[in-house]
């Protein structure tokens, strides 16, 4: 079943076309990877998709729904839920604040009913907590520093917890905005983990952009290759990694008669 | 000692009353980052209402305030909707100039519909004086306080724990984590400009039914910086602190100063402690700090 649908998204700023008739189509339960040199127009897609931009031509359809001109906060109460490049945390909150913010959505209490905290909202926090605690903090080992604020932690933990927040959410894709950027080694080998184990655990789709080739060509089962807002291939990992169109983009016309792209092409 | 206590226990009277209007300025300015010059005009307008609706409609006090409270989140959505939402993404100067426009708008409004003349209250408290050991208070003063704590409380539970709460806290600290979080960022905005107005004609009640009402009565509003300032403009718990401070502070140099001057001390009290606690908590004394991680 196709989860996420872009058709011919054509996204400008002014007299800068940053995306031109880029589809695709990510299956439920699939891996997609999206990359690209910088400026290509990587993020610009995620944006379309979740409706921080309006694209000027296209659609995008999540499970068959045309959500192409609705707005953020609506896809994300239909499903998507997402991460950042620049870490969107509230930074003054504690790690289970920010989590829980992420059920916020699940919560059916209203305005008047909420006064009175006891009965049903009682009950429903209790629910999600347990939920929290159980699949979301456990899951991503990170109980010992729920109760600090997201202010102090260091970068790779910060993005871990972004990656809860938005799992707290109970999406049916996740997309994420270069989820290992920044991190050493042994910090971007627990995110991989976590991704896939996210993937077959919870059969999630994910939509995901990266630099690090090697996350890239290990844990995606398919990949789309931008440059210039320009579709340039797409297919399976090994498949892309030898298109001669992304060699050349990747490493220049000179080196690309060599050989192949390496993996360790970040 | 007496006098002290008296004039304590006044001041901290008054105090409570003004929290509930930095109330009516924090949450809008919590939300959406909006200094509000018009809060003291929302007030006015508040009390101007309440006038109407209990001496010209003859309708009791207490289905007037439910009638005030409505027409005050009608206020503070139309400002929204109509005005401010234009000024999404604007420098912050202009928005400024926008609500300081708006402030003589309303007062002009004011002026228009109900006249400039003083008007005073029907007694809508019963009128003995409280006695409280060898204290006394004016019942208004009393009851007024009365009815802030209960407000105040409300709006403080409301912002901590209700699901409403919670979405303006998140929007106010990060609006684009919020819209993928699927809180309709939008429709907070003009939550909190409703509520904030609520909040401010409340206290437009109180205030009106201690002094009376007329179109100027908004410039009790410029008292509100004093105590928001010195709060921390984001803090709803320091602007409880702060009304109380300036209530209190306000008293206090009234009774024991105003006699070797002129007067006025009362009125410039605040401002004095305002500058000095300022020079040394420059984000106010709850504020939010902005840390910069190296």
């Amino acid at each position: 079943m196709e989860m996420l649908t872009v058709s011919d998204l054509c996204l400008s700023f002014g007299g800068l076309q940053v995306l031109s008739d880029v589809s695709f189509n990510v299956e439920q339960g699939e891996l997609f990877a999206i990359i690209g040199p910088n400026g290509a127009g990587k993020t610009s897609i995620l944006n379309s998709i979740s409706g921080f931009y309006h694209p000027n031509k296209g659609g995008v359809h999540l499970e068959g729904k045309e959500i192409t001109h609705l707005s953020p906060d609506r896809r994300a109460a239909m499903g998507l839920g997402r991460t950042f490049q620049n870490i969107a945390l509230y930074r003054g909150m504690s790690v289970l604040d920010n989590i829980k913010l992420g059920a916020h959505v699940h919560l059916r209490t209203g305005l008047l009913s909420s006064l009175i905290y006891w009965g049903k909202p009682h009950r429903e926090e209790m629910e999600l907590r347990r939920e929290i605690e159980e699949e979301v903090i456990d899951f991503l080992e990170i109980e010992p520093i729920r109760k600090l604020p997201v202010g102090s932690l260091a970068y790779g933990l910060q993005k871990r917890v972004e990656l809860a927040r938005a799992l707290a959410m109970r999406p049916k894709i996740l997309l994420m905005d270069e989820p290992v950027a920044g991190m050493n080694a042994e910090e971007t080998e627990d995110m991989a983990r976590f991704i896939l184990d996210i993937k077959e655990e919870r059969n999630m789709t994910i939509v995901l952009i990266e630099h690090d080739m090697k996350v890239i060509m290990d844990i995606s089962d398919r990949v789309l290759v931008l440059n210039f807002g320009q579709t340039l291939a797409e297919g399976k990992p090994e498949d892309v990694q030898r298109h001669p169109e992304v060699v050349k983009a990747y490493l220049g016309e000179k080196k690309a008669q060599d050989g192949h792209l390496s993996t360790t092409v970040g | 000692m007496d006098i002290f206590l008296q004039l304590l226990v006044s001041g901290f009277a008054v105090g409570g009353v003004y929290a509930l209007i930095a109330m009516g300025f924090v949450l809008i300015y919590k939300a959406t980052s909006i200094i509000n010059f018009a809060t003291g005009e929302f007030m006015m307008i508040g009390a101007f209402i309440f006038y109407t609706i209990v001496v010209s409609l003859g309708v009791s006090p207490i289905p007037a305030f439910l009638g005030v409270m409505a027409a005050a989140a009608l206020l503070g959505f139309l400002v929204e909707r109509l005005i401010l939402r234009h000024m999404l993404g604007q420098p912050t100067i202009s928005i400024v100039m926008v609500t300081i426009g708006l402030s003589s708008i309303l007062m002009g409004a004011a002026e228009m519909i109900w006249g400039a003349g003083f008007r005073s209250f029907p007694a809508i408290f019963p009128r003995a004086p409280i006695i409280i050991g060898d204290i006394v208070l004016r019942s208004n003063i009393f009851y007024g306080f009365i009815l802030s704590s209960v407000a105040v409380i409300v709006f403080a539970l409301l912002f901590k724990y209700a699901k409403v709460g919670v979405a303006m806290r998140a929007t106010a600290t990060d609006q684009t984590a919020s819209f993928s979080m699927g809180i309709n960022v939008k429709s907070i905005f003009t939550l909190s400009w409703a509520l904030g107005a609520i909040a401010a004609s409340l206290g437009g009640i109180i205030i009106g039914n201690i002094g009376g009402v007329h179109p100027t009565l908004g410039h009790i509003g410029l008292k509100i910086f004093p105590v928001v300032i010195l709060g921390g403009l984001d803090s709803i718990r320091g602007a409880v602190l702060g009304g109380f401070i300036v209530g209190i502070l306000e008293n206090l140099a009234g009774g024991y100063l105003d006699p070797y001057f002129h007067g006025g001390v009362k009125d410039v009290a605040p401002f004095v402690v305002l500058v000095l606690i300022l020079l040394f908590k420059p984000y106010g004394l709850f504020g939010k700090k902005e840390i910069e991680r190296l």
